[in-house]
């Protein structure tokens, strides 16, 4: 059962050859079992599963379910869960019962959607390993000294290792695409403003981003119709007519425009993931799709401009936490300054007081024009870019990110390095564009490999049609880890 | 631009942040790192390029001037390090 993808445990639930109870009693056994090994979840709430479980399959008897009802899905700990700890991978807010739920957990639990537990990630969503975390790494299934990437490694590997047929998180710089890459499965960024942030622990504004994370782009299809939608408590929430992410899957691709940018197969990309990426193109090609050059000449500046965009707003959003209204408070201090700082100084781990005084130095008098603003300008570059690209082709491929999975620790003492992991996907975010990853071979160690496939602005549906179509001609997506029976 | 300790302390003290002195050494030692990276964008002519802040460009929206949120404080409260009769208590600031 728990090989099953959303679509075929939706059909099991519909015809009542399973329940939506059994279901969740499976998915909470194997996690309790085998979870200790990974350390995908942070927090397991059985009583509440099992309650919205028998909801299900109330809902289900009489006759008002949906393709998720029933379903069980794992959720990023950044979601606000009511009556949920809410922790974001930190120390700060490790005892952050929510008092609310956010937007997206809104529309899952009115969609009959089980909520099978909150995943482990990057503290705050910072990180492309998992290794941030004050609850400990996140391992990943494929081989366990590697790490499953992040920040949404955790949700990545709750799907990898069969905890839930699917999960949702959160992608600023690249936290969806980059772990279901290095776990051999599939995650969506939609475009900006598709998904509202509202209840979603805000890292960077301007560029965090919901989305699901799934075996196959058929469920992400199903998990989009769900998650995606107007919500007038997020600012920037887009007032658009609900689509449905499945409508184009069966279309053939014959004369889809896949455009290859020359900057994404440069000095630094392994050669395993050239290849793999390049036999993709090649069996796109042979589905009826004709390969394009194109330039995003922009690119290399896309991790810079990055990193003194997301860290200004990052230290202006965490500024929130100050040991006052939740989370939280040092034991010791002398006045109110000082609760302040030793609050922020023991509730926050290294990366994170990283960022924020990244942020707080661009931001800071005299230097606003020269980073940050100039920062502003370059991004509007990197979106010409893309724009000037979408002219000439339907879609954009490339690696996902520059290597496999690599090992734990490799790269936890050189924050420099970590960051250019997210090379391939740091720009999707600028430009605010959607963005996807899905399995596309292995290296020779084994280890899986992530197709990226950006779109134009609001062209999931296409994107979700191409990788619908691939998967139907290969089986990358349906290989399993070693171990995972 | 080379960042200095003080830059470092200075910033950690904005961003109401305690370092130790070893602390701030590696910090500077990372940021420098960093800064070094994000050097690279100065090497781009940027004249005439607008800001962009955003991915869509948004006005932000209107609505009708009505009540939608109603009392929750005990609620919010419940979760705070320290509260009483419906305040957050923090260390005295004024004598």
């Amino acid at each position: 059962m728990h090989h099953a993808t959303v679509k075929s445990l939706s059909a099991d639930l519909a015809s009542k050859r399973l329940s939506s109870v059994e279901a969740t009693r499976h998915f909470l056994r194997r996690i309790k079992a085998l979870d200790s090994q990974y350390r995908s979840f942070i927090t397991l709430d059985e009583e509440r599963s099992l309650a919205q479980a028998r909801a299900a399959d109330a809902r289900r008897a009489a006759g008002g379910a949906g393709p998720l009802t029933g379903v069980p899905v794992a959720q990023k700990d950044i979601f606000c869960a009511k009556g949920w700890l809410t922790t974001c991978g930190s120390r700060m807010l490790a005892n952050f019962v929510s008092p609310y739920d956010a937007h997206v957990v809104e529309k899952l639990n009115a969609a009959g959607a089980v909520n099978i537990g909150k995943t482990n990630m990057d503290e705050f969503a910072m990180g492309s390993s998992n290794e941030t975390s004050y609850f400990g790494p996140v391992r990943n299934p494929w081989d366990k000294s590697t790490v499953p990437g992040g920040s949404s490694g955790g949700s990545a590997v709750a799907v990898a290792a069969r905890f839930a047929p699917a999960a949702i998180g959160t992608d600023t710089g690249g936290s969806i695409r980059q772990p279901a890459a290095m776990t051999g499965i599939c995650g969506l960024k939609p475009t900006y403003g598709v998904v509202s942030r509202y209840g979603m622990v805000a890292f960077a504004s301007s560029l965090d981003q919901g989305g699901p994370l799934a075996q196959t782009a058929e469920d992400m299809a199903l998990l989009l119709n769900v998650m995606a939608g107007f919500d007038a408590r997020d600012s920037t929430s887009l007032e658009r007519a609900p689509e449905d992410y499945t409508r184009e899957l069966a279309r053939p691709l014959s004369g889809l425009r896949i455009g290859l940018p020359r900057e994404y197969f440069a000095a630094g990309l392994a050669p395993d993931v050239d290849r793999a990426v390049g036999e993709a193109v090649a069996e796109l090609k042979r589905l009826g799709g004709e390969a394009v050059e194109v330039n995003l000449p922009n690119m290399e500046l896309a991790v810079p401009v990055y990193y003194v965009l997301a860290p200004a707003e990052a230290s202006s959003n965490l500024a929130r936490f100050d040991g006052v209204r939740y989370g939280f408070r040092a034991p010791e201090y002398s006045d109110l300054l000082d609760m302040y700082k030793k609050t922020r100084a023991q509730g926050f781990g290294a990366e994170v007081k990283r960022r924020i005084l990244i942020g707080t130095y661009v931001l800071s008098h005299g230097y606003y024009d020269a980073y940050y603003i100039r920062a502003q300008r370059l991004r509007r570059l990197i979106a010409q870019d893309f724009a000037a690209a979408f002219e000439k082709c339907d879609v954009i491929m490339g690696p996902t990110s520059p290597t496999t999975a690599f090992k734990l620790g490799a790269k936890a003492g050189d924050p420099v390095q970590m960051y250019l992991s997210d090379i391939y996907t740091i720009a999707v975010n600028l430009a605010g564009l959607p963005g996807m990853s899905i399995p596309c071979g292995f290296d020779a160690a084994g280890l899986p490999i992530g197709l990226q496939i950006i779109g134009n602005y609001f062209a999931e549906a296409k994107m979700l049609n191409v990788a619908h179509q691939y998967q139907l001609a290969t089986d990358w997506h349906a290989r399993v880890p070693p171990g995972i029976e | 631009m080379a960042l200095t300790l003080d830059d470092v302390r200075r910033v950690a003290h904005l961003a109401r942040i305690e370092i130790s002195d070893d602390g701030a050494v590696s910090i500077l030692r990372d940021l420098t790192n960093i800064f070094e990276l994000i050097e690279r964008m100065q090497a781009v002519d940027v004249n005439g390029i607008e800001p962009m802040s955003h991915a869509q460009d948004l006005a932000l929206r209107l609505r009708d001037d009505v009540v939608t949120e109603h009392d929750q404080h005990a609620l919010f409260q419940s979760v705070a390090p320290q509260v009483e009769a419906g305040l957050y208590l923090v260390p005295k600031v004024i004598e």
